[in-house]
């Protein structure tokens, strides 16, 4: 009866705002060839540069507008979605995945498997980011394959020193030397004892790193080191705006305004998440 | 006292030391004792004397990978425990030999719910279905006196009180029908009242399963009410061992009397309670010879030179000092 009436609490508290927004964009992303209403690589000179269907010189035919060579802004909002959601959700399952995996390894064993491994975390975050997304564009080529291998290559360090920070406390608590007591393997603690402890922890910087990713695209598409024309991704769209940024603001502002937003209500949805996640903090 | 049951639990001269950067620590060093069926031995020493360590090494799970069994053996039933595989251990642990922590605040997994915890622990001694260990789970709840067990069932750990906290840990300790349990200081996170009411449980719950109880305490009162014989431990070593009531009466090693001298007593006022003069030694620079020598105010050239051996006094009551006079029973 109490958990009935505290489940509807939890909905009730859920940021319905933020909520949908990311099922608009999930939505979009993958209905994006029925969604959008012209093609976003279609060229049309005569239409080029119109503003937004609400400014003066705007049209129904374009709402958010056309860039330099007359393709439809949101067409290509929409179609970007599609490549930024994409990136994201490979890069955070191989990385976190790789990360969580490590992390728990390093704190649940210590000693020198945590110390290698820390010190291979520590030199990986070294690395700025973008300079290896670089190389590996340069060795590997542009694509949307690169851009994953490049972030997930550089995240899963930060998912392993958190998790394992987390671990390190955990394994100390009563419960895991009763594990042991009860004669649970380590691999059995590590798995059933562990890891749903460290769990939360893990789904809130999973929802946070969605927009670190987001971000990490756009600035790698932004510098052509990215997903490669003419596919759409907000990063270049941004990147494509600047020169008219004083004639067509459009071009720079709603994919940069559309970054902000998924970064936005994903932290939003993460930190709902991580009371979501907390039992402590669920039924109190 | 208990009914003398067969020897359950058999320590030989165990030794296990702790390998650390700055030097050996003999944490256990030389401890031997047996624990019978239904009986209840209480280990009490003051914090560091290696009552947890031997605990521990009992159930071969010293601290990894410093600590190490060096010497002796421990039989359970007559199997050496020192000499089994990892793999042979894990089945020991829970099934044959458990325990219960001092800290019920951390000892139950705060992601679960305590009836998955239960079943969890039932899991590895029953094959059954979920909904047969459930049962099994509300049943081993309301053994342990939680009221509404069926509710309780589906509550997380931070719901609980600390209290109701042990007794779920006593009730998963239980769950797997083990011989020997191993309490290490259970109640010393409780309140008093609290305390009473779970030392009972205790006791009821080793009456109807004859489990034979090693319990760790430093608290004199509780191994009074609590424990059939009582092994006093200074650095590493059993000083004394005997029936409690004997024990209390008549403690003959200096130790054990001075410890004794330091509990308040409601009869007597007092200014200012004993102590013991002095640190114990550290364990890894021990004197050679009596390790309480430093500290005892009976010393002389010969505890400084010798370790005393084992002096039986009375039945079942033993004493390691070169002051105590093998005698027979005295009434």
């Amino acid at each position: 009866m109490s958990t009935e009436a505290s489940s509807r609490g939890d909905l009730a508290r859920l940021p319905w705002i933020s909520f949908s927004i990311i099922v608009v964009l999930v939505v979009a992303a993958v209905f994006a060839p029925l969604l959008a209403p012209h093609s976003p690589t279609e060229q049309s000179l005569p239409d080029k540069l119109r503003p937004p269907a609400w400014q003066e010189g705007g049209s129904m035919k374009h709402l958010l507008g056309t860039d330099v060579l007359g393709r439809d802004v949101l067409s290509r909002l929409v179609y970007g979605a599609r490549v930024s959601l994409t990136v994201a959700a490979v890069a955070l399952i191989a990385g976190g995945g790789v990360g969580l995996a490590l992390g728990i390894l390093a704190g649940y064993t210590g000693g020198r498997v945590d110390n290698f491994i820390m010190r291979v975390v520590d030199a990986t975050l070294t690395f700025p980011t973008i300079l290896i997304a670089l190389l590996l564009a340069v060795s590997l080529g542009q694509g949307l394959g690169t851009i994953a291998i490049a972030i997930t290559v550089i995240i899963w360090a930060r998912f392993a020193r958190i998790v394992r920070g987390e671990v390190l406390s955990v394994k100390t608590r009563d419960f895991v030397a009763l594990a042991r007591v009860h004669g649970c393997s380590h691999l059995r603690i590590m798995a059933v004892h562990i890891v749903p402890n460290v769990l939360n922890t893990f789904m809130v910087l999973l929802t946070l790193h969605i927009g670190f990713v987001v971000i990490v695209e756009a600035t790698l598409s932004f510098l052509g080191a990215g997903i490669p024309p003419p596919t759409p991704s907000w990063g270049q769209m941004v990147s494509d705006g600047r020169s008219h940024i004083a004639s067509a603001w459009w071009l720079s502002v709603v994919p940069g305004g559309a970054i902000m937003l998924v970064v936005l209500v994903f932290n939003l949805f993460g930190d709902w998440l991580r009371d979501w996640l907390d039992p402590r903090l669920r039924q109190v | 006292m208990a009914s003398p049951g067969r020897v359950v639990l058999e320590v030989r001269d165990l030794h296990a030391y702790l390998y650390t950067r700055w030097g050996v620590v003999r944490a256990v060093d030389g401890v031997s004792f047996a624990l019978r069926e239904g009986e209840t031995l209480g280990l009490v020493g003051e914090s560091g004397c290696g009552k947890t360590m031997t605990a521990l090494s009992v159930l071969r799970l010293m601290p990894e990978p410093a600590g190490r069994i060096v010497q002796g053996q421990v039989l359970l039933e007559g199997e050496d425990l020192v000499t089994k595989s990892e793999s042979e251990m894990r089945r020991v642990r829970g099934r044959r030999i458990s325990m219960i922590l001092q800290d019920p605040q951390t000892s139950l997994n705060p992601v679960f719910t305590v009836g998955s915890q239960i079943v969890e622990a039932l899991r590895m001694r029953y094959a059954d279905g979920v909904d047969a260990l459930r049962r099994l789970a509300e049943e081993a709840l309301r053994r342990v006196k939680v009221a509404a067990p069926a509710e309780r069932l589906r509550a997380f750990p931070h719901q609980m009180s600390g209290g109701m906290k042990q007794r779920v840990v006593g009730a998963i300790a239980v769950a797997g029908e083990p011989r020997v349990l191993i309490a290490d200081e259970p109640t010393t996170a409780l309140d008093v009242t609290i305390q009473l009411q779970y030392l009972v449980l205790l006791k009821e719950i080793q009456a109807r399963t004859r489990l034979a109880m090693l319990f760790i305490t430093h608290d004199f009162g509780i191994v009074a009410r609590m424990c059939d014989r009582v092994a006093v431990m200074y650095a590493g070593r059993i000083v004394e061992t005997g029936p409690t009531r004997a024990l209390f009466r008549a403690p003959r090693h200096p130790y054990t009397a001075a410890l004794m001298a330091s509990v308040p007593r409601m009869e007597a006022s007092v200014e200012r309670l004993p102590s013991i003069e002095g640190q114990p030694p550290l364990l890894h620079h021990m004197p050679v010879g009596c390790r309480f020598a430093p500290r005892c105010s009976y010393v002389d050239d010969r505890c400084r030179r010798e370790y005393p051996p084992v002096v039986p006094i009375g039945p079942a009551h033993e004493a390691s000092c070169w002051r105590v006079e093998p005698s027979p029973p005295s009434r």
